[in-house]
């Protein structure tokens, strides 16, 4: 038989205030097993776990019950206290009173009702808890970061610095993502290839990192610090350690009319090709749909001018297998389609642009060397309207649209405003909004340059149409503050449309456990105080992955992750939850059900050799738990059909007294 | 299949052809319109007012009459399927006003909303597909440039109406190219012709229609096809540069049913 003691607490006013605290820990006396029950204001504070303390050694307690807030809030706490006083820590269960009783409740003699029903709960559970004794696991020193954009970038970097190996997946042949696109950056208008290709080159050069660029992750199993993860590299056709980037043969391949992906399909490239001049690696990428001699086996132009021989036609996709402590998702973003917004015309017209295309447009190695140019017939344009909100904060249009503020677009809106006021005075800017959103430091200072400094016409309204009419496009939008309906004849529509995770995000996810939100952006384990980790252990959340950011916060963040990263890295062994399956083997027929749910990849069979009756024996195949994989979701519980899979400090047998008592 | 049949008062004067043509194609496609007894107008707007019921309850008989027909609906006049569709709506979503409504019918004749109302674009879409409208093709109407016409009235108030997706509709347009002909995409397409403002603010319904008209035109259209009679008598009052024709004498042309080849 147990003796427990019962330990209510008040929590100020949030439990005791609509919960008769000292009728509860009177009720809970005289259930089965209780030597000793009380009540305290703060029951995690140092005087409250010292009563606990001091209980335990005094009334000799085998088992305790807390009734408090969430386990998730204090267990830990409860469980080191007890502890301390020289019990098993696995003898400690908590009553949820606050969560999911005070705090739902208005009616005092409802709520301690409740509270006395969750409490004899926990104390029957109690009764029939066993000590359990935490195992060890290892960590692999190694960390993988998925995304190689500025957020993955920065992570990497961080991680590398401490000492640590870091590997970075990057999709595209190159690393450097959004923000290698990018003319300027807001608000101190430094050039973003300036400021981020040096950080590239360190990547390169660190010899803690190593980049598999045209890489994805195929598959993750295992868990904190001691992940198991394939990476394919996909087939580039060029031998990546040959290559030495003169790019010859991306000036040689006669196939000419590729959309070049990296200025938005605003200009062609070739077949060969390297995406950008500061790319990460350097090295040249074969485009297998559009490559002649891959597809006919004619041509074979660049092997020819290839004076390293780095063409490789036969190269095949590789798996890569390695092992890693910690993963950062660093997947990032990308702007919505606009489809679905053909009022805007962006189908229609070729002067209607996305604002990341007009970043290019901007740029001097983009598709007009810099020179801000209609798309259409490459004249200057004069008059320019910049339309906000996109696809964002558009709950009436949710089917289409994004509900969420995509953050980013006042400002880099501003940005585009005044540089072309800057560069070309002759041109009219226009902006409409719905809000103007300049929180952060120096940003609203920009947006007031913007419009005092360059006379930017700002137009708190919405364009309603936009129709391409000869060489025009004709505007029709509103002015709320004046209340009236503006026409303008527009040369180029610019429109900033909203972003949302990348699509790669979801299957990422899925690999990791990871949870998501509504709109596919990773979600934190805590919204205020774990904002870079995911729910998942050894899962670390880097830039726009986890909401829309700007490149400042991504960078704050991404550097966060890394710090939590190298943390978890710097231990050379984690305790592992004692509460994993294990099957009775004696009841265990083999039949595999358990190994069908089990999410982690954690159960499998082995022959064992059984005593039979008459001195015989008898071989049979039998579930067996990796204590280390485990989870203790406790999925294999519920699928066994002949009642063998158990998990240890959640037996059915007590999950079934935890009921019993609720019913009694 | 046997669909009920609301024609409305416009197709019975001016709207001739709307009507004539949409039978004529229907036969063919083995639909059978079956005429609803005794229908009277829309009301021609659906009014916003709460406490107007006496105009809905034309669509309400309409509606209930269908019981007999598969409980489906078919109009073609975009202003009566606007009307139609939302007093339906009506009937489905609020219960006061439909149990006022109900008030005034006659014992046994309460109407419960069931009544599935379709545009005729929307049963040649959903019910007789266009991959079988292509196969009725005689007259193939290639080399056609054919500027779909919505106006506002056939696809708004969107979260009444589903007709499609009203700033990018394909519904006319996958019709013209099942036709044969090829669709022209221009802005205007779902834009408002000007409506009934035409009676008190004619200026004002001639700028819009213009604008409709232009933007067709100088998209490389030949012609306009539209399924409102108010939208084609608006934009040919106010000189449309190119022909505007019904949706149902183009597919009666393509058929090889049209009786004046000359539109």
């Amino acid at each position: 038989m147990q003796r427990i003691g019962v330990f209510v607490c008040w929590c100020g006013s949030n439990i005791a205030g609509t919960v008769d605290v000292k009728a509860v820990a009177e009720a809970l006396r005289s259930e089965p097993g209780v030597v000793f029950s009380t009540d305290y204001q703060y029951m995690c504070s140092q005087a409250g776990q010292e009563i606990i303390k001091e209980a335990i050694k005094e009334h000799k307690l085998t088992g305790v019950v807390v009734c408090s807030c969430s386990p998730r809030m204090h267990e830990a706490t409860f469980r080191k206290t007890a502890q301390a006083a020289g019990l098993n820590p696995y003898m400690v269960e908590i009553a949820n009173i606050r969560e999911q009783c005070s705090w739902i409740h208005k009616d005092m003699e409802t709520g301690t009702q409740k509270a006395i029903i969750l409490g004899r709960a926990a104390v029957a559970k109690v009764n029939l808890n066993a000590p359990l004794i935490p195992g060890q696991t290892p960590v692999t020193k190694r960390a993988l970061v998925i995304g190689g954009g500025i957020a993955g970038i920065q992570t990497a970097l961080d991680i590398a610095e401490a000492g640590f190996p870091v590997d970075i997946v990057e999709k595209k042949p190159t690393i450097g993502g959004k923000m290698a696109q990018i003319d300027k950056t807001f608000p101190t208008l430094d050039c973003a290839a300036c400021i981020l290709t040096p950080k590239m080159v360190d990547v390169a050069q660190n010899e803690n990192i190593r980049i598999f660029s045209y890489s994805e992750v195929q598959e993750v199993k295992g868990f904190v610090g001691n992940f198991n993860v394939k990476i394919k590299k996909k087939a580039r056709f060029v031998k990546e350690d040959v290559c030495t980037g003169c790019g010859i043969c991306t000036e040689k391949c006669p196939q000419k009319k590729v959309p070049n992906e990296f200025n938005l399909g605003m200009d062609n490239r070739r077949a060969v090709y390297i995406p950008f001049a500061q790319a990460v690696p350097k090295v040249a990428t074969i485009d297998a749909d559009y490559c002649t001699m891959l597809k006919t086996g004619k041509c074979g132009l660049c092997a020819k001018v290839c004076t390293a021989g780095a063409i490789d036609y036969t190269q095949k996709d590789e798996i890569i297998e390695e092992q890693y402590g910690a993963i950062v998702a660093a997947t990032g973003f990308n702007p919505i389609s606009l489809d679905k917004f053909d009022e805007y015309a962006y189908n229609q017209s070729k002067d209607v642009i996305t604002s990341l295309e007009f970043e290019r447009l901007t740029n001097a190695a983009g598709p007009t060397a810099g020179k801000l140019l209609r798309p259409s017939d490459g004249k200057h344009p004069h008059t320019i309207v910049f339309v906000q909100c996109v696809g964002s904060r558009c709950a009436a249009c949710a089917d289409k649209g994004k509900e969420y503020c995509s953050k980013i677009c006042c400002m880099y809106t501003a940005k585009h405003a005044m540089l072309t006021r800057d560069k070309y005075p002759d041109t009219d800017v226009y902006v409409f909004y719905i809000d103007v959103r300049t929180p952060g430091k120096n940003f609203d200072e920009f947006y007031r340059r913007a419009v005092e400094e360059y006379g930017v016409h700002y137009i708190k309204g919405m364009v309603g149409k936009v129709s391409p009419q000869g060489d025009k496009l004709m505007v029709q939008a509103s002015d709320l503050l004046a209340n009236k309906q503006l026409h303008i004849e527009a040369d180029l529509v610019v429109l900033a449309a909203a972003i949302e995770p990348d699509k790669s995000a979801r299957s990422i996810a899925t690999m990791l456990t990871a949870s998501m939100d509504t709109n596919d952006f990773f979600t934190e384990a805590h919204p205020k105080l774990r904002p870079v980790e995911s729910p998942t252990a050894g899962v670390f959340l880097s830039g726009t992955c986890q909401g829309p950011k700007d490149i400042p916060e991504t960078v704050s963040q991404a550097s966060a992750a890394a710090a939590k990263v190298i943390g978890l890295l710097a231990k050379d062994k984690l305790t592992s939850n004692p509460c994993v399956a294990h099957a009775d083997e004696l009841m265990c027929n083999g039949c595999s059900s358990c190994a069908n749910v089990c999410p982690y990849g954690a159960i499998s069979y082995i022959d064992k050799e059984f005593r039979m009756p008459n001195r015989t024996t008898a071989i049979r195949r039998v579930a067996s738990v990796n204590p280390a994989v485990c989870q203790g979701c406790g999925a294999c519980t519920v699928a066994c059909p002949s009642g063998a899979m158990d998990l240890n400090g959640f037996e059915s047998a007590q999950i079934i007294a935890e009921v019993d008592a609720i019913c009694r | 299949m046997k669909v009920a049949y609301f024609p409305g008062c416009t197709l019975k004067t001016k709207a001739k052809e709307l009507d004539r043509y949409a039978r004529k194609c229907a036969e063919i496609l083995d639909v059978s319109l079956e005429e609803v007894e005794d229908w009277q107008c829309c009301g021609g707007v659906f009014t916003t007012s709460r406490d107007e019921v006496a105009t809905k309850l034309s669509s309400v008989r309409a509606l209930s009459a269908a019981k007999k027909n598969n409980n489906v609906l078919v109009t073609v006049c975009s202003a009566c399927h606007n009307v139609i569709k939302q007093t339906n709506y009506a009937m489905q979503n609020d219960a006061e006003f439909a149990q006022r409504v109900n008030n005034y019918l006659g014992k046994g004749e309460e109407y419960d909303g069931t009544t599935e109302i379709l545009h005729y674009l929307e049963l040649l879409r959903d019910k007789v597909g266009y991959d079988n409208v292509a196969k009725k093709v005689i007259n193939s109407l290639a080399g056609k440039k054919v500027a779909a016409y919505y106006g506002c009235l056939l696809l708004r108030p969107n979260s009444v109406m589903h007709t499609d997706d009203p700033e990018n509709p394909t519904i006319m347009e996958d019709l013209i190219r099942a036709l044969g002909a090829e669709p022209v995409i221009y802005s205007e397409r779902n834009e408002c012709c000007g409506g009934y403002i035409t009676l008190e603010n004619p200026e004002f319904s001639a700028l819009r229609s213009h604008k409709v008209t232009e933007s067709a035109y100088n998209s490389g259209a030949d012609l306009i096809v539209t399924a409102c009679p108010l939208c084609k008598y608006n934009l040919e009052k106010n000189g449309s540069p190119i022909p505007v024709v019904y949706f149902t004498e183009l597919m009666a042309e393509a058929f090889g049913v049209k009786e004046d080849a000359n539109a």
